[in-house]
């Protein structure tokens, strides 16, 4: 009970976390951008694109960067068992984290929201950068972290048979590390990229700011369609890496439980709940799990029951089946949101050669949109990389079920779980009505000229 | 030739020791803010003072504690697991007032702006008073078994020494949030924060003479303060004192060195513990019983020698950039609009 509590607090607020990270790594890119165009046309348009988008990404980090505190406390608070177990090796990315991303993110955001004007120019858009740099040099140290609990190396276990690191190159050059970091980074890059467009599509389409919307607009897809081409690729290779070292967490996600070869991949299934090892698997794709595990035509893929049989001869008795339902639809979710924003990035592209991006109502309407699938898709793509690694806490070291805090009762981590839910509620409305009103609020300095040189002697959004 | 975990040990001290000094007085300034500006206007300016840093200085308390787990893991896991409900609410103070920092003034609404006003005030009153009672906790001793597990429950944080550490550091921080306030505005929210600082200042003389005391008792050992104890209660004095005439960059100053000993003090009366067990001293966390180790705490060494002088560096830079004191609100009679962008003084 403690433990499948604890388990909800972690799921709750990582997953709210997550809500928040992947924009504040896609957005910061993209105002970068923006003001490196300002930086080199001197076109007044960019700066004002780069003041509203950095608006937005003020709004988010805030809470990015609270909920993140959280994280950082929870694993001595609720996981104190798994937090003395890994510490030697789990701790260092973590510290290495701080110091090296945390202090450059937050220092330069200072410098950046403060700095307009009072910088010199290059110096001020060096800072913009440096917030981009931190934060995706915050995720590369998490990943490294996470992805060792994924497939543990670098270490040894010591005369108390707890894991010692003894590479940290090994640490860095994790290929669980390599692929999955790519794929969050690529994944930010398509959250901020539809959060810009989908803000973007929303003033053309009410005809407000069309001029300048269209820069803005045309940047998202012009970041977007490289992005998530990519992402399916590598989204694809993560998944053959997988199979390599977590064979469970991809045999669920098709709800495979016998071996087979080729491997079929199915469109849907009905049933496949907790005790149901038959589901109906509809439209089947022939050779698609085979690609997808294994980067081969006809490659095996190793079904839940073998490898349960496996384990339990290598661990012992036990459950070494992840819920199967979670990975099977998570897997989907991601994979056919994919496929849709691939197809919106190409219809964008298409568009943006045609030069007629700006003014069709239809692409603008669907855009607005689908801000809300790259939400779904980390969530989903979370739920399949955590999800999938149970009954582990740490693959084939420490199981979930031992490692949470033993001095801590069911009753405190009920009184957490509710607070952080409703301080969790309380602050994504009051994000959310900020995003809202200062998405649609308008652009600092109104339209045309005279608004741009107007800017100049206003209060600048973003001071206090 | 220093121990490694000696080492690490001295390094957490840094750390908590830049906490306090950095985020100190952005916990003052958020707690005082409604004290030293009657009206909105000038609250955003006492905002402002701290505006380009607070989210750097608190950094500094995520290093710590990372920098806990990655250098003594079993400490980590102790003092978190044992602090739990505490925690929780730390937490709950540190994001009420960070989201208030960015959000108060997005929105043109009265029940928006009071409720984010008094969210800032509580939360950076409460965070600094419970984060006190956590470090003092550490020196007092707290029920834990064999197996290094705390076996208490929330009343027994608050062990009398854990409760007088809190209010000691809270103390120190609204004093040096005063003297911080001083030192950056002018006219009327400089002479609020003057006003406050007299007796903010001898609340802390009185505290931090107490907490030496109580300190030596604790510790066991001579009776005889450590130079670093007497340096503090030297400073906070100073801090006081100065806070009444116009030398606000000393008194700042002071009021660092102060809170800096402070916390310094508990680390040194401390070690070789890094928790002590109330219930049998031989279940003590030690740097020694508590370590990573010897690779790890080399690499994390490394780290910490290439980061932290860059970390100063920069985050010294931006404390250089945006210097100066800030303008408050105009006098009677100028246009309201324009009041809310405070600008340096030239």
């Amino acid at each position: 009970m403690t433990n499948d509590l604890a388990r909800w607090q972690f799921a709750t607020t990582s997953i709210y976390h997550f809500f928040f990270v992947p924009v504040t790594i896609g957005l910061a890119f993209l105002v970068a951008l923006l003001q490196t165009a300002y930086y080199r046309s001197e076109k007044p348009e960019y700066r004002r694109l780069a003041k509203f988008f950095g608006t937005l990404l003020i709004i988010n980090v805030v809470v990015g960067v609270v909920t993140g505190l959280v994280q950082e406390f929870e694993f001595g608070m609720n996981w104190s068992a798994y937090s003395r177990f890994v510490g030697d090796v789990f701790g260092a990315p973590l510290a290495m984290e701080g110091l090296a991303a945390f202090f450059l993110e937050s220092t330069f955001l200072g410098l950046w929201v403060f700095g307009w004007d009072r910088l010199p120019k290059r110096v001020h858009l060096a800072c913009i950068w440096l917030v981009a740099i931190g934060s995706m040099l915050s995720a590369l140290f998490i990943l490294a972290a996470n992805s060792w609990m994924q497939h543990p190396v670098g270490y040894a276990l010591n005369s108390h048979g707890q894991p010692e690191l003894n590479s940290v190159s090994a640490l860095f050059t994790n290929p669980t590390f390599l692929w999955g970091y790519v794929h969050v980074i690529l994944a930010s890059l398509v959250t901020g990229s539809l959060v810009m467009l989908a803000v973007s599509a929303w003033y053309l389409r009410k005809g407000r700011e069309v001029a300048l919307f269209a820069n803005s607009a045309r940047l998202s897809v012009i970041v977007l369609l490289p992005v998530i081409v990519l992402q399916i690729f590598v989204g694809n290779k993560l998944g053959e890496i997988e199979t390599k070292y977590q064979p469970m967490k991809i045999a669920a996600a098709e709800a495979q439980w016998e071996s087979c070869q080729p491997c079929s991949f199915s469109a849907f299934q009905i049933g496949g709940g907790k005790n149901d090892k038959t589901p109906s698997q509809i439209i089947e794709i022939p050779h698609l799990l085979s690609v997808l595990a294994t980067g081969e035509w006809n490659g095996a893929v190793k079904g839940l029951n073998p490898l349960q049989a496996e384990y339990e001869k290598k661990y012992g008795p036990g459950n070494y089946v992840p819920d199967v339902f979670i990975q099977y639809w998570s897997m989907r979710v991601m994979a056919y949101l994919g496929t849709l924003i691939l197809l919106l990035g190409l219809w964008g592209g298409w568009l943006l050669h045609r030069g007629t991006l700006e003014r069709s109502k239809l692409f603008l309407g669907i855009s607005v949109w689908a801000v809300i699938t790259p939400f779904l898709m980390n969530t989903a793509g979370w739920l399949l990389t955590e999800n999938g690694r149970q009954p582990w806490i740490v693959q084939g070291l420490m199981k979930t079920v031992n490692a949470n805090s033993p001095s801590v009762s069911s009753t405190d981590i009920w009184i957490s779980l509710i607070a952080f839910v409703l301080i969790y509620i309380a602050l994504g409305a009051a994000d959310l009505v900020l995003m809202l009103r200062y998405s649609r609020k308008g652009v600092e300095g109104g339209e045309g000229e005279a608004g741009a040189a107007a800017e100049a002697t206003t209060t600048p959004a973003m001071s206090y | 030739m220093l121990h490694l975990t000696t080492l690490w040990f001295v390094v957490l001290a840094i750390l908590w020791v830049g906490f306090f000094v950095l985020e100190g007085f952005d916990f003052g300034v958020g707690a005082l803010h409604m004290l030293v500006g009657k009206d909105e206007a000038e609250r955003r300016v006492a905002v402002s003072t701290i505006g380009p840093w607070w989210d750097g200085n608190e950094v500094w308390l995520i290093v710590a504690g990372a920098g806990t787990f990655a250098a003594f893991p079993a400490w980590y896991a102790t003092w978190f697991s044992a602090l739990y409900i505490a925690l929780l609410l730390v937490l709950a103070a540190l994001m009420a007032r960070g989201v208030a920092l960015e959000y108060a003034t997005k929105r043109d609404n009265e029940r928006w702006l009071r409720a984010w006003r008094w969210a800032l005030t509580i939360g950076s009153l409460l965070a600094p008073l419970l984060i006190g009672i956590g470090l003092g906790d550490l020196l007092a001793g707290l029920p834990i078994n064999s197996s290094h597990e705390f076996t208490g429950n929330f009343g027994d944080l608050f062990t009398g020494y854990g409760v007088w550490t809190g209010f000691t550091l809270l103390s120190l921080c609204l004093l040096h949030g005063a003297t911080f306030l001083k030192l950056r505005t002018t006219g009327a929210i400089r002479g609020r924060a003057r006003a406050l600082a007299s007796p903010l200042g001898w609340a802390a003389i009185a505290l931090l003479i107490g907490f030496v005391v109580w300190t030596r008792k604790v510790a066991g050992g001579p009776e005889v303060p450590e130079p670093v104890q007497v340096l503090a209660v030297i400073a906070v004095i100073f801090a006081a004192r100065l806070t009444a005439g116009d030398h606000d960059g000393w008194a700042f100053i002071a009021s660092g060195v102060a809170i800096a000993s402070s916390v310094g003090s508990i680390f040194i009366d401390l070690y070789p513990n890094v928790m002590v067990s109330s219930t049998n001293a031989s279940f003590n966390l030690t740097v020694h019983n508590s370590a990573s180790g010897g690779y790890a705490l080399k690499l994390m060494t490394i780290v910490v020698v290439i980061f932290l002088p860059l970390v100063l560096l920069y985050q010294g830079w931006s404390f250089h950039v945006f210097r100066g004191r800030l303008r408050g609100p105009p006098a009677d009679g100028e246009p309201a609009a324009t009041v809310a962008s405070p600008t340096p003084q030239t």
